[in-house]
């Protein structure tokens, strides 16, 4: 229902995964390591059964990443973009050209790092959720360039 | 202009001929209508300065505080020398200050926009497009209505608090300001008289008393008073005390709720004009507000528990530029109580060529009681070619309405439990304000349909929405008669109103929509 034939899906960059994880490498490994210390200080079940939650936590996350970077996509249609995400939440935004106020292309160090931005509309609305990480940034700087001329061609007042 | 990191330009109805305004060079920095612009260039001399008893009304509250804390300390210290010598200082350097701020800001129009430019050292000049202009509001605190003298709040979109507050101007002033802000703003000569009204809807005293009364804060706090007397007495000692002490927030309570509905609210009329519409209130502050036409982005009717006993409702509306002001629930109001019968003559005008009370509603069906025991029944939603309706609530009712054209974006979403129940949500979104219009629980297939249909009905509603010069024609300069009511309203459907918060809607189990 989410992802209706017919439209052309677009997914976003699989090096958005490979961030991810990165990142949740990162902290199970300061957790982990956290737990080490606490056993090794205080008692000894504290790092067991620390380890025990990074290690589920790694295996859940790693399992989880790559369904949630396949749950995200976007496409252009004629008068409006749609961006859907989320696997157990799951949502489907449809924001009209015409109703954009501006875009927002950012992409922070990690994300340079591994080559992707995160493009934002905004609309009026504040809850308007039409965020798209994970994109490469020439794809990231068309589609800027896309939405801002055709939010122009179709403007609309408020 | 577009680097990397800079927002893609892309405000709509921004472009205008360069020759318009010359030293332009930040698009981005007035998206939403207000800009700052270099202060280098000097302020026209034909500017001018706000009501001279600006900064005694100003300064007051700071030399008050002064006065209370300072005498608090003599008090405390005994030694009220220091006192002494403290506030005629605060005095005259509050007032010295206040001074200069007034002597450097300076008003008025720079080609078609409205110029404000203050500051002592760091000097701001700020732009305020006519065009962008969501309302206009007169305020006049109670130390201005003895001074004879108002503020004038020019509302935009995106603006946060006192995003241009012309504080304090004469009242005749403000009332010329206002007309020649609605004026330019609508897109007709700058010097046309404010436009006459016609009043709709008036709040009777007694009225309001009762709706005060049947509030929740205000039987809250009945209820906490004949507490408290029970205890006061059937105790004895200690638990008097006790009991005594639990008086201050009873009496909070009350005078909160009195003072929220009654005081604010006090002598409310609504009128219609050809710039809009325009709301008076208050009891000892008052406000007078105008809304031009094609800027109320959605309507929310709501029903107390209490207030069923009467038939009565309360009307907010969403404009674009209010949700930024702390006063935002005040000045949202647009009827705060009236007969479900008047809101919804006062919404056929509010909202022209719409009826929202005879939008068929749908209700979901029956599995919805999982996620929502109690109030899956009153869930229902509608949609004719103008509005979508959400209705919600078994003890708070509630009926959100979005005209088409102002639905800013949709969005679908599913939990977990939903997608176990094959349900769905669609959100209507619009600009922040007090309409929350979220569709629950509906059938997956129709949900989606729902999201569809809602996004095409927008982009047409759109094309033949009230332009923002709203007297000019969208083709060219025509002015358009904007007075006469749309054909809907004038052959009149009939006074009879049907569906609304009562159960006759279609009890239609979409599964299979």
């Amino acid at each position: 229902m989410f992802a209706p034939p017919g439209e052309a899906w677009q997914p976003v960059s699989k090096a958005l995964v490979t961030l991810r994880r990165a990142v949740l490498l990162f902290w199970v490994a300061v957790f982990g390591l956290a737990a080490l210390v606490a056993g090794l200080l205080l008692v000894w079940w504290l790092a067991a059964v620390g380890l025990a939650v990074a290690l589920v936590v790694l295996i859940w996350g790693l399992w989880l990443i790559p369904r949630n970077w396949r749950a995200w996509g976007y496409a252009e249609r004629d008068d409006d973009l749609l961006v859907k995400h989320g696997v157990l939440f799951r949502k489907l935004s449809v924001v009209p050209y015409g109703r954009m106020q501006f875009v927002d292309v950012n992409s922070g160090p990690l994300e340079r790092r591994v080559g992707i931005a995160t493009v934002q509309l905004h609309t009026a609305s504040p809850a308007t959720d039409a965020r798209i990480p994970g994109l490469p940034p020439d794809e990231a700087a068309r589609l800027r360039d896309r939405l801002a001329a055709l939010g122009e061609a179709r403007a609309a007042g408020l | 202009m577009n680097g990397e990191e800079q927002p893609g330009e892309a405000q709509p109805g921004l472009e205008r001929p360069e020759t318009d305004r010359p030293e332009t060079d930040r698009p981005d920095a007035d998206r939403q209508g207000m800009g700052l612009r270099g202060a280098a260039d000097r302020t026209p001399a034909h500017f001018r300065r706000l009501h001279p008893v600006t900064p005694l009304l100003r300064g007051w509250a700071w030399l008050a505080a002064a006065i209370v804390f300072g005498g608090q300390n003599a008090v405390v210290s005994g030694d009220p020398r220091r006192f002494a010598v403290i506030i005629p200082v605060v005095a005259v350097l509050g007032f010295g200050f206040g001074f200069a701020s007034w002597w450097f800001t300076r008003y008025g129009f720079d080609g078609d926009d409205l110029r404000i430019d203050s500051g002592v050292f760091q000097r701001r000049s700020r732009r305020v497009r006519m065009d962008r202009l969501q309302a206009v509001d007169i305020v006049r605190p109670l130390a201005g209505r003895l001074l004879g003298v108002s503020e004038l709040r020019m509302e935009v979109a995106g603006g946060g608090e006192s995003e241009a507050p012309l504080a304090y101007l004469s009242v005749d002033d403000a009332v010329r300001l206002r007309a020649e802000l609605l004026a330019r703003s609508a897109g007709i000569a700058a010097d046309t008289p404010e436009a006459p009204e016609r009043q709709v809807h008036e709040v009777q005293l007694d009225r309001l008393i009762g709706s005060t009364v049947l509030s929740g804060a205000f039987m809250f706090g009945v209820a906490v008073f004949v507490a408290i007397a029970v205890v006061v007495a059937t105790g004895s000692g200690q638990i008097v005390i006790a009991g005594m002490s639990g008086f201050i927030p009873g009496l909070f309570a009350v005078g909160a709720a009195l003072w929220y509905q009654l005081g604010r609210n006090f002598g409310f009329t609504l009128a219609e004009s050809p710039d809009g519409f325009r709301i008076r209130k208050g009891l000892l502050d008052t406000r007078s507000q105008t809304v031009p036409p094609g800027r109320i982005q959605g309507v929310a009717l709501r029903q107390p528990l209490l207030w069923r006993v009467k038939d009565w409702v309360k009307v907010d509306v969403d404009v674009a530029g209010y949700a930024g002001s702390s006063s935002s629930p005040q000045t949202s109001t647009l009827l705060p109580v009236a007969t479900y019968h008047e809101a919804i003559s006062v919404l056929r005008q509010v909202l022209p060529g719409a009826d929202p009370a005879s939008v068929p509603l749908e209700r979901v069906p029956r599995r919805a009681a999982w996620l929502r025991p109690i109030g899956w029944f009153r869930l229902a939603y509608g949609a004719d070619d103008r509005v979508i309706v959400a209705r919600e609530g078994v003890f708070y009712r509630s009926l959100m309405i979005v005209p088409h054209a102002k639905t800013q974006s949709v969005r679908l979403t599913q939990g977990p439990i939903q997608r176990r129940l094959k349900l769905a949500s669609v959100a209507v979104d619009t600009t922040p304000g007090p309409v929350d219009a979220v569709i629950r629980h509906r059938p997956e297939l129709q949900a989606r349909d729902i999201l569809e249909a809602q996004a095409r009905r927008a982009r047409l509603a759109r094309r033949v929405d009230v332009p923002e010069r709203w007297m000019v024609a969208p083709g060219g300069d025509e002015e358009v008669g904007n007075g006469d009511p749309p054909a809907a309203i004038a052959d009149g459907r009939g006074d009879s109103v049907p569906p609304r918060f009562e159960e006759q809607d279609s009890p239609g189990h979409g599964d299979s929509g």
